[in-house]
Parts: structure tokens; sequence; C-alpha cells
């Protein structure tokens, strides 16, 4: 068929005419009536007891509905927001989970912890009520750094948590790596603090809930990545309303990147909020709103060693990290940086012993969790810069000491000593191919002229693995998962031979309507527009997992799939006995189903219209209908990688960092869509540069505020940052993925950053500035100058 | 208070609070949720409007200055007038995969085009300098620029027919 749209196909997405012409529906968009608007009241301290709440004047401001607070929750019995991971200290003690309700009981913990709810006619009116609700607190002293919240006599958040310590968590052989650097000719040292971040999707979070009496049903639209999940922790875990009368609705979302993949209070009040109220209840929060209240990512404070032989041979790597969650645990909270961080420690090196150990802390700051990359950038960061730090301090070549360390591509499947086992890779391919790309052989050149302009020019590597696809459940249970991380797919083929595929992912930028249509087309041979992708609605799409890890095409892909082809088995059995020839003489090419050496065949839309008019048909065997589901569990993690080269000009008048130039070349995997893949690429690398040269949440110390609250003191990447970047592809095929995908949502975010710095360490080397904390601000560059014991000029 | 305008084409004429802001006008009273709402402080550019053919952060934008004027939002904008076709800045968008979730694409499509039209020989350094009060989370703006300029190419392209 001549529309097909198959694998490796870039054919424009499906989804670009309803957000071209401004006919998106994201949750904001939506007006139910009879609809009512909320707002809440948020902590104005980093750390208080909540003494009491007066809410008479603010009910009787005209137009306000209700308010509720933690004292309506509590009356109500509604649960705790749960976590989805319970992670155990090296002897098997659990984590401390202290409960963290959806509106503040007895104390706040951080600035934007949610007081109470004000719900009004107009959300005007609910904001006039909300400024005139008395609260009482008494300010306690904030803790909001690692390092100060575990020092002896820090503020404490929780009276059975001492010195704030959630959990005591570490990997690997710590006894072995003790003897290797008992043995080792050089140990390097690094410390470091990875940046806190704010994700900043475009589309603040939002939500609507309705409650309808008649059938005792709920339904929630909320911008979330993964709307079953939500169905499941609220449904089950915090408001005990059944599955069957929760409906959780998550249509367009303009953004995630990690910030919309947590149930969030705010979905939980507003939901009990509208059967109370009996009125659909409205939030649409603010961009300042967000920034206390959407969970932050990253935020450690890390020393590591790397001991190496003679040669620079890793011989091993010791990471000791301490890692900010915030007031409360979220959803993936302390899974982020312990299980997403230390397997990662290993890279793509034949390191034989790793040590890692990392102090989870509680602090007066938003709650922590997944942020694009997800505890892999933070790994990625402390490996790719201590390796630059080693190759220094030894004359090593730091292309050259990446080769002496690299495995082999030969050397796959490669077990790692952090637990995983890497399928497929070619390190040593990327990095060949990125020396080419960046054109690495003249960076003298161009150095040359940054000089003669009195700029300092560096250039940065940095040669990444990182593991996604989550996650294989029996693999994931071990390590704490609360629950599985499959994905499924229903494909339903109409009588007339069009598709729709339900799937359990979720598109809030990716492009899934349009990979996973190609997909369909390829498989069936049904015409690209004759495919239709249905996600994010819990009464629509059977069950999923969501969007998040780079995992929608690895294992909601796989799912689909594994879908088509029981559509493909069925068709063979209808064809079968409509051209009666045995099953196995019947081949499915191009939408065909042929009997192998005739010419009789019938087309897909033939079988599909025998499907749903059965009247010669094989009824005792084969049940009606073309339509065929599947879940799909990975049997491992996939393992993208690949080499990022940064170049980077440094004005030392300013302190200013240029990125000039950038060059990636990933191991993806199968590449179901260039365009697609291409443009996952580009975002993924500026949010990794966003986070070493601009971005940085800063809160003070003594109140717990935070500093960085706005888009005009929290610096994002904006287009007059970046130059044209160099994106490729060297792919090995994942051996474990049905089309032998590996997912490539993070690579970027995950092997820029350590990129970045490395290039702006190598343009000040010559000054002996041996690291740059991120980001690498002209402020901060421009001190270090001054301190350096050199003359800045370029000569 | 009543205003009167020209919205899209259709003269306009509404009730509205002085206080309220075009976006919110739009969004809430006209139905018009093309134009989207990023930030509280101007800086997002998601909601980018035409007033008078410039384009203004409608978000910052009392609706009572809107009386007398004419407004082109997302919603109006096409190809030739009239026409069901897009405009070629949106096609240029659409060719050259310059949104993602698409909740920018809006405020970004209306700034580039105000971008050609007022300079024809658009070079990547004015698109990128343009661009700046308009944040993109998605696409690091790599096919956002190239589709900026080919969608001016194809505006002056059309000038010349």
């Amino acid at each position: 068929m001549s529309n097909v749209i198959g694998i490796g196909a870039s054919p424009k997405r499906k989804e670009d005419q309803r957000f071209l012409t401004g006919r998106g529906n994201y949750v904001s968009d939506i007006k139910r009536p009879g609809m009512t608007a909320g707002v809440f009241v948020r902590s104005p301290h980093g750390h208080a007891v909540l003494r009491g709440i007066d809410k008479a004047a603010a009910l009787a401001s005209p137009g306000v509905i209700a308010v509720l607070a933690g004292e309506d929750t509590a009356a109500d019995k509604l649960g705790s927001l749960p976590c989805g991971w319970g992670i155990s200290d090296a002897k098997g003690v659990p984590m401390k989970e202290p409960p963290f309700p959806m509106l503040a009981q007895g104390k706040v913990r951080f600035v934007g912890d949610m007081v109470a709810f004000v719900i009004a006619e107009t959300p005007e009116q609910a904001n006039a009520g909300a400024e005139l609700l008395k609260i009482d607190y008494e300010v306690l002293p904030s803790v909001v750094g690692v390092l100060e919240a575990v020092r002896p006599g820090a503020p404490q958040l929780f009276d059975d948590v001492p010195n704030n310590i959630c959990c005591d968590w570490e990997l690997g052989d710590k006894a072995a790596v003790e003897t290797a650097f008992r043995k080792a000719a050089h140990v390097a040292k690094l410390s470091l603090v990875n940046n806190r971040l704010i994700g900043n999707p475009m589309e603040p979070r939002a939500a609507i809930a309705e409650y309808e009496p008649g059938t005792d049903r709920f339904t929630l639209w909320t911008t979330s990545q993964f709307p079953h999940v939500v169905r499941f922790l609220m449904g089950a875990l915090v408001l005990n309303i059944p599955q069957h009368k929760l409906r959780v609705v998550a249509p367009d979302v303009g953004g995630g990147f990690g910030v919309k993949q947590f149930h969030y209070g705010e979905e939980a009040v507003i939901t009990w909020a509208a059967k109370r109220v009996k009125r659909p209840v409205k939030w649409v929060a603010s961009r300042s709103e967000g920034y206390v209240s959407d969970r932050h990512g990253r935020d450690h404070v890390t020393e590591a060693e790397l001991a190496l032989d003679e040669n620079g041979k890793f011989l091993a790597f010791r990471v000791n990290t301490l890692a900010n969650m915030g007031g409360y645990l979220s959803t993936f909270g302390p899974n982020i940086p312990t299980n997403l961080y230390g397997p990662l420690l290993g890279g793509v090196y034949t390191t034989p012993a790793i040590y890692c150990n990392v102090k989870v802390v509680f602090t007066n700051t938003v709650p922590v969790d997944a942020y694009r990359g997800a505890g892999r950038p933070e790994a990625t960061f402390v490996l790719e810069r201590i390796v630059d730090v080693a190759a220094s301090e030894m004359g090593i070549d730091r292309v050259e000491i990446r080769r002496r360390n690299m495995i082999p591509k030969e050397a796959y499947p490669y077990q790692t000593p952090v637990l995983v086992q890497y399928d497929c890779g070619d390190p040593m391919g990327c990095l060949d191919g990125a020396l080419v790309a960046a054109d690495v052989k003249d960076f003298g050149v161009r150095k040359a002229a940054s000089a003669s302009k009195g700029k300092f020019r560096g250039l940065g590597y940095s040669t990444y693995v990182e593991a996604c696809g989550l996650a294989p459940s029996r693999f994931a249970g071990r390590l704490g998962a609360r629950g599985g991380l499959y994905e499924s797919a229903t494909v339903r083929v109409h009588p007339t031979g069009q598709v729709t595929v339900m799937i359990g992912t979720h598109n809030h930028g990716q492009g899934h309507e349009t990979t996973f249509a190609q997909i369909v087309s390829d498989k069936l041979g049904v015409a690209f527009e004759n495919v239709d992708i249905v996600f994010g609605d819990t009464d629509r799409v059977q069950f999923g997992m969501g969007t998040y890890g780079s995992r929608s095409l690895v294992v909601g892909g796989a799912a689909l799939s594994k879908a088509t082809d029981k559509v493909i088995a069925k068709g063979k059995k209808i064809a079968s006995h409509l051209l009666e020839a045995a099953e196995v003489d019947i081949h499915f090419e191009s939408g065909k189903f042929s009997v192998a050496g005739t010419d009789r065949m019938k087309t897909f839309e033939e079988i599909a219209g025998a499907a749903y008019v059965p009247h010669n048909y094989p009824l005792e065997v084969l049940e009606p209908g073309l339509e065929e589901q599947a879940y799909y569990d990975p049997v491992n993690f996939t393992y993208p990688g690949g080499c990022h080269i940064a170049e980077v000009e440094v004005d030392p008048e300013t302190g200013t960092v240029t990125l000039v130039n950038y060059t990636a070349v990933d191991d993806v995997g199968t590449v179901i869509n260039p365009m697609i893949v291409e443009g996952q690429l580009h975002g993924g690398i500026v949010q990794g540069v966003g986070q070493a040269l601009f971005e940085n949440a800063v809160y003070d110390e003594g109140s717990g505020q935070l500093l960085s609250g706005s888009l005009m003191d929290y610096c994002m990447p904006r287009a007059d940052h970046l130059p044209m970047m160099k994106v490729a592809t060297h792919s090995t095929l994942c051996t474990h993925t049905p089309m032998g995908v590996k997912g490539c949502g993070e690579v970027g975010t995950i092997g820029s950053p350590a990129a970045v710095i490395n290039a702006v360490v190598d343009a000040l080397s010559h000054l002996g500035v041996t690291h740059v904390d991120m980001p690498a601000t002209p402020n901060r560059i421009w001190r270090l100058l001054q301190n350096a014991s050199l003359p800045v000029a370029a000569e | 208070m009543q205003i009167s305008f020209t919205l899209n084409g259709r003269p306009t004429t509404v009730d509205v609070e002085p206080a309220s802001l075009v976006a919110e006008l739009l969004r809430e009273q006209l139905h018009l949720t093309g134009t989207h709402i990023g930030c509280d402080t101007s800086q997002c550019g998601a909601c980018v409007v035409h007033l008078d053919g410039l384009p203004v952060k409608s978000c910052t934008l009392l609706a009572p200055a809107l009386d007398g004027a004419t407004l082109l939002t997302i919603e109006g904008l096409q190809g030739a007038p009239g026409s069901n076709l897009m405009h070629p800045m949106q096609e240029a968008f659409r060719e050259h995969h310059g949104l993602q979730c698409g909740f920018c694409t809006p405020g970004m499509l209306m700034t580039a085009v105000a971008l050609a039209a007022e300079k024809p020989d658009l070079t990547e350094a004015d698109v990128r300098h343009g661009l700046e009060g308009n944040i993109c989370r998605c696409t690091g703006y790599q096919n956002i620029v190239v589709s900026v300029l080919a969608g001016a190419a194809a505006m002056n392209a059309a000038k010349g027919d």
C-alpha cells in the first residue's frame, strides 16, 4: 500500500495540526458546567509549627464556597501521599518514611507546603478569600542544604528521623574497593555539587475534578505523565475511591520532564473537594506556585575517588554522596539518588570494583524527585569529571585515558560490579564518530583564533552510558519498587481495516502519535493515516504505567509490537479458513495474507471485514472481532549511550561562558523516526546545558526561602544562548527489545553536563583550575579568574 | 466596561472588567484557548498575540487597551485570507519539527511571523535574538530557529508572487 510509513521514515507529526493552530486541549483549556475555582494556600515559611487556622473571615468573603485544611482531611480519614519505592540500608533496615499529608498537619516543612484550599465561584474570589485566612505559625529554623542537615544540632524535620537521614544506602563491594585503593599508583579525588534544578515544563500544572452523584463516579483531569498510576495511588491509597469509580484523564500535556510523573497532593485535594462542594473544581498553578511545589531535581554533594594503576587503568571507584530529598518523600524520591545513580557509576569503563554510599537527607525544601535523566546525569557527571581530573593529574590525554578503560564492543554483554549488565554497546565507535564530527583535530586552530580575541577556548568530552526503558519489574521489585513497570497496548482493528491503538504511555511532546502509528503501519501494512493512537484516559485505555525513564518506545512500543503480532496471528487463522489452506502456509506481508506458493490472497481489510461479518467464519474455533491486547515487561534495562563533545569560549573580562560548538554521537538502538529522535536529542542536550551553565535553584539557609522563585531569577536556556548542535546516531541494536530500540528521551540530558563543564575546565586549565561547579555562571567564573594564580590575559 | 475591536478579522464587542488582561479575556470569555499562559512575569512568551500588527505579550496587556484595535491570535493565523490553508510559518514549523509539546508553539509562531514581517532577510543570529522573549523547554530551539528561517523565506516568496 502506498501510504504505509514504516520504521526509519520521518513523516511529519500527526499531533502538529492541533498545536500549530491553537487547538490543543490542555487541562487549563477545559471548562465544565458549574465549575468553581480553587486556590491553594501555601506555607510562606520553610519550617514552622502550624498552630491553627481561622477560616471565619475567608468563609464570609464574597463567592467563597469552602475552605479546607489538614484537619478536614484527617476527619475524613484520608491517606498520606504514598511513596512508590521503599529502599533499605546495608543491613536491610527500611528507609524512614514519615507521612506526607496532602494538606499540612501539625507542621509545615517547606515554603510551598500546602496548608489550605479555598474554593470560590471565581479565581479572583478564591484568591481574595485566601488572603483572609488567618494562619498561626510558630516559625522554626530551617535547614536547606544536605551538609548542614546532617550536622549535630541541625533543625530536625521529623521527631523520629535522627539527623534528618531517611536512609544510609550503599551499593558495591566496599572491601574490594579498599583493597584496590591500597594498590593504586594514583588516586584522583574530586568534591562536587550537583546543582538543584527546577523542571519548568512550559505548561504549569493544573487539575479539574468532578463528581457525578448519579453514578458515584469521579473524573480528574490532570497534567500527568501517568494517569493510571495517579488513579491507583490516589484512588486506592489516598482517597479510598474504588478504581472503577475513578477516571483520570491527562489530555494534551505541555511538557513533563519528570515534573508531572508524580502523584501530587493537589490532585487528591481537588478530587476530594469536588465531592464535598458537589461541583467541579478547577485549579491552575501560576509559574511562581510551580517553583515552590513542582518537585525539584538533582541536589547532591559528592566526594569521589578514582584509583588507577600506573598506566591509567581504573582499578576502583568510590563515591560518597549526600542527596537532598526535600521535606517529604515524593512518589519516586528515594529511588532516584540510589537505584538510578549507583548502578550507573561503572559508565562505559571496565572498572572492576565500585562502592557507593548515599545518604538520603530530609531538608526544608520542595521534595526532590525525578527530573529528566534522574540519577543518571548525576552519576555521569561524577564519573566523567573525575576521569578528566585523573587524566590531567597523570598527564594522560583525556581521550586516551577513556580508550584505555572502555568496554570493547566485543566484550558485551558486560556485567558491571554495580548490578547492571549491559546487553550491547560500542562506546569506542561513538567516540571515534564524535571526534570526527566535532573536528577535534583542528581544535588547536580554533583555540588560537579565540586567544587572538582574548578568549579562552576549551573542549570537553563525555563518554557515557545510561540505563533506561524503566523497567524490568522483577529487578525493580528487588530494589524496592512497590509496583510493576510493564506497559500495555491494545490494537483495535475496525471492520474497515483502520486501526485505533490504546496505549498506557503518555504523549507530552515525544511524538508518540506519530512513532507508534509508524510501527503499526509498518507491521500491518496499513496506511499511516489510518492509525490513531489513544492515550491519557483511564476510561479509554486499559492500563499503563505512563511515560518517564525513556520507557515509552522501549516498553510501550514493545507491548504495541506484541499486540500487533497477535493481530497478525489471528488474521492468519481467519485467512487460513477463508483461503482453505493450512495456517502454517499463510504468509503475511505488506498488508496481504497469502497462501505460500499460490496467488491466492486476502487483503488486511478483507480479513478485518470478515472478522466482524462472520457469515462464513469458523466460529467453533475463532471468536469474531479483530482486537488484541498485550502487556510487556522488559527483561533488562536498555543502555543507550554515546559521546558528547562540547566546545566553549570563556571571556575572561566578564566570566561569560559561550557554548560555541556541540557534537553528540549517540547509540539509541533502532531509530523509528529520525526526525523525532533528533528533536529529543536537541532538547535533552539543552536541558543538560542549562544545568551546566545557567540553572540553579537557590534557597536561603536560615529562612528556607526559595531565592530563585521565578523565570526572572531562575535562568532558563534561551535561543540566543545556543549554537547549532550536531547530532548523529551510531547504533547497536538492543538484544532484548522486540525492535532493537533503546530509548532516546534522556540521553542528551545525561551526557551533556559533564561535556560542558569538562570544556570549561579545559579552557581554564592553564590557570590551574581543576574543577568548576555548575552552573558555570559569569559570576562564578569571574570570581574564579580573580582568584587564579596566573594573570588572566589570554596570551 | 464595553470595548469593541477587530478580532481575527471579525468585529467584536465585549464587556470586560477594567482590570482584566487580554490573555484572560481571550481564554475565559472568548474561548480562544490557543493563547497560552506559561508564567506570571512576562518571561515565557506563550501568550504572544499581534496588536495592530505588532507582537505583544497578552498576559501583561489590559483588556481595555483593545478598544478600537485590531487583534490577531493563533486561531486567526492562516495562509491566504479566507482559506483553510495554514500560514507559511505554521507549515515551516510542521516541516522542520519546530514543536514538541505544543505549549509554547502559538507564542513562538506569533513572534516568528512578526520577526519575519519586520526584517525580510533574517539571519540565524536575528532569529535567536528575536526569540529571546519566548521560552521553549522541549526543542533546544534548534528546529524552531530552522523553522523560522524557512517560514520567513516562504513568506518572502509568497510576497514575491
